[in-house]
């Protein structure tokens, strides 16, 4: 008897996600780790995509909605239909929301500019823009920022540093996309936020998967290979993963290892806040 | 062993708070008292928090430190078992788990295996243990074993055949692996498998009380057990909530369990002891690679 399962078998074995215990864990920890800085409210950028929309709900269930605020902040050239899909979603879990439109800060700062900025630039400003929004909203309704971004995108980098990825607390981040998806459709996340195509939004029309250049399903599955269960990208290879999508991948992961770290501090002294000075962050809560 | 009620106290420690957990210990402790047990076990380092890094020499205690006086004085309505830092006089300090019985310490076990590995890193912090023991109590023979010395088989080979009717775990186990199919966390599928297991093959009851709460966005899945000595769950804390279980440990299931299945009887510890000297004496061939 041959008992030998494909790595590719392995990783949706491994990626397949037990969502009523996720959830309860996922709850805990919004509700915990918010209530030691004596806060029992969450504000979210809510952009009308899945992981936002997880991130909502989860925060909902751990506070009930009343105490939970969505900021939808599109630019003038994000697609309506996110919009939409947001606000169905604010509807259906009963939480409140409030709409900021960042076009006029973000074309008062483009406006400022001597060049014409690529549209990642561009992108990063949208981003940095909602984040200053997203805090200042923070702040008003008493909750802190709760996270959006899920491991694959952290993994590979394919966020804005201070701008998306800024958050208090993360519940999706240890979450693949699939993953999400799986958690999306437990907590009856609407199916047209759930079956749309994953995009950043920065333009109508943008598609993650078209600018990066592969499938979210087949990213999820090597990262997961080569991270979760530290298989080596040769391993990957054999068991026919794209030799160009292994290293793309593993590349983007050590390109973007910054991102996922604070600001680097010149060691001087002998003991240098987070190298030698390590206290966790619950220090005292 | 003398028939005894049991209370494991799943709490859900405050990081780095003495005050506050010392608190919460008589809290349960009185509430054991009150529904007549005779031993509370608590989790490990559950009167100091788990992930500690610096924050070790600001809660380490020497025993005999005057701020563990009330946990000693009620110890004197009923045996409580507890986990904290202990500091030493030349400065050290080490995972420990008090047993206290009419305000002293019957017994102290230092965790032997600190666990520096994955999201852990205790060795930086801390020093681990010398010993593994057995020892005596008003209800019979126990041991204490702190979380990783537990996935080290041998000390519960060591417990069990220095004459442990009971071991008991004390653990921070942080809950990870939500693949589906289970219905229960990876971590908390594997010490379930453990208690039974050494319960099984030790003929003993395994005791495990973990913590439940979360540190820096880790969590503890709780779960506590009793397991009998044919491998039956007696009592179980739910996952993830505090709680307070009870459950009775009596002397016949080992006699009967034993007389069936004669392991404990058969176990050759002068043979593991000529072949672990052996092997300790040649071990230089894997410390050099």
């Amino acid at each position: 008897m041959t008992v030998e399962v494909s790595l590719r078998e392995r990783a949706r074995r491994g990626l397949d996600l037990d969502a009523g215990l996720t959830c309860r864990v996922l709850e805990a920890f919004i509700r915990e780790e918010l209530e030691k800085f004596g806060i029992q409210r969450a504000v979210i950028a809510l952009s009308g995509g899945i992981d936002s929309a997880v991130s909502c709900a989860l925060a909902a269930r751990a506070f009930g909605p009343e105490r939970v605020l969505a900021v939808l902040m599109p630019y003038r050239t994000s697609n309506p239909a996110s919009r939409a899909d947001a606000e169905t979603l604010v509807d259906q879990l009963g939480i409140y929301s409030t709409l900021i439109e960042i076009s006029a800060a973000v074309d008062g700062l483009l406006g400022e500019l001597d060049d014409d900025p690529s549209p990642l630039r561009r992108g990063n400003i949208m981003a940095r823009a909602r984040m200053i929004a997203l805090y200042d909203q923070s702040e008003a309704f008493g909750g802190l920022v709760v996270g959006t971004s899920n491991k694959t995108e952290l993994l590979l980098g394919y966020g804005t540093q201070f701008g998306d990825m800024a958050s208090a607390v993360n519940p999706i981040g240890d979450l693949y996309k699939a993953q999400v998806r799986a958690l999306a459709e437990a907590l009856e996340i609407p199916r047209a936020i759930r079956e749309k195509a994953p995009s950043a939004d920065l333009w109508v029309g943008q598609s993650d998967e078209d600018e990066l250049g592969f499938d979210y399903e087949t990213a999820d599955q090597a990262l997961y290979l080569l991270i979760d269960e530290m298989y080596a990208a040769e391993d990957l290879i054999a068991d026919g993963f794209e030799a160009d999508l292994v290293h793309d991948l593993q590349r983007r992961v050590v390109r973007s290892q910054f991102k996922r770290r604070l600001p680097l501090i010149a060691k001087l002294s002998n003991r240098t806040i987070d190298r030698d000075f390590r206290y966790p962050r619950d220090w005292g809560r | 062993m003398h028939d005894f009620r049991l209370a494991l106290a799943q709490i859900r420690p405050a990081l780095g708070d003495l005050d506050r957990n010392l608190a919460l210990h008589l809290d349960y402790i009185d509430r054991a008292a009150a529904d007549g047990a005779d031993v509370v076990v608590f989790p490990e380092q559950s009167l100091t928090g788990y992930f500690l890094s610096d924050l070790v020499p600001d809660v380490a205690l020497p025993r005999d430190d005057a701020r563990l006086d009330a946990l000693r004085e009620a110890s004197r309505k009923l045996d409580v078992i507890f986990g904290f830092v202990e500091e030493t006089t030349d400065h050290r300090f080490l995972p420990a788990a008090g047993y206290l019985h009419d305000g002293e310490f019957v017994h102290v076990h230092h965790k032997v295996y600190l666990v520096t590995y994955g999201l852990f890193d205790e060795a930086r912090d801390l020093a681990g243990g010398g010993t593994v023991r057995a020892f005596d109590t008003r209800f019979g023979r126990k041991s204490m074993l702190i979380c990783e010395d537990l996935w080290h088989p041998t000390t519960a080979s060591i417990a069990a055949a220095d004459g442990a009717d009971v071991i008991y775990g004390l653990s921070s186990s942080p809950g990870r692996g939500v693949a589906g199919g289970t219905n229960e966390l990876g971590s908390a599928e594997t010490w379930r498998a453990m208690n039974r297991l050494y319960a099984t093959l030790h003929v003993c009851y395994v005791v495990h009380c973990n913590r439940v709460g979360f540190e820096d966005g880790v969590n503890f899945w709780g779960g506590s057990e009793v397991v009998g000595p044919d491998g039956e769950v007696l009592a179980r804390a739910p996952d993830f909530d505090e709680a307070l279980v009870f459950a009775t440990l009596t002397d016949a299931p080992l006699r009967r369990q034993r007389t069936r299945l004669p392991l404990r009887r058969d176990e050759n510890v002068m043979l593991n002891g000529r072949e672990f000297a052996r092997i300790a004496a040649q071990r230089h061939w894997l410390d050099d690679g």
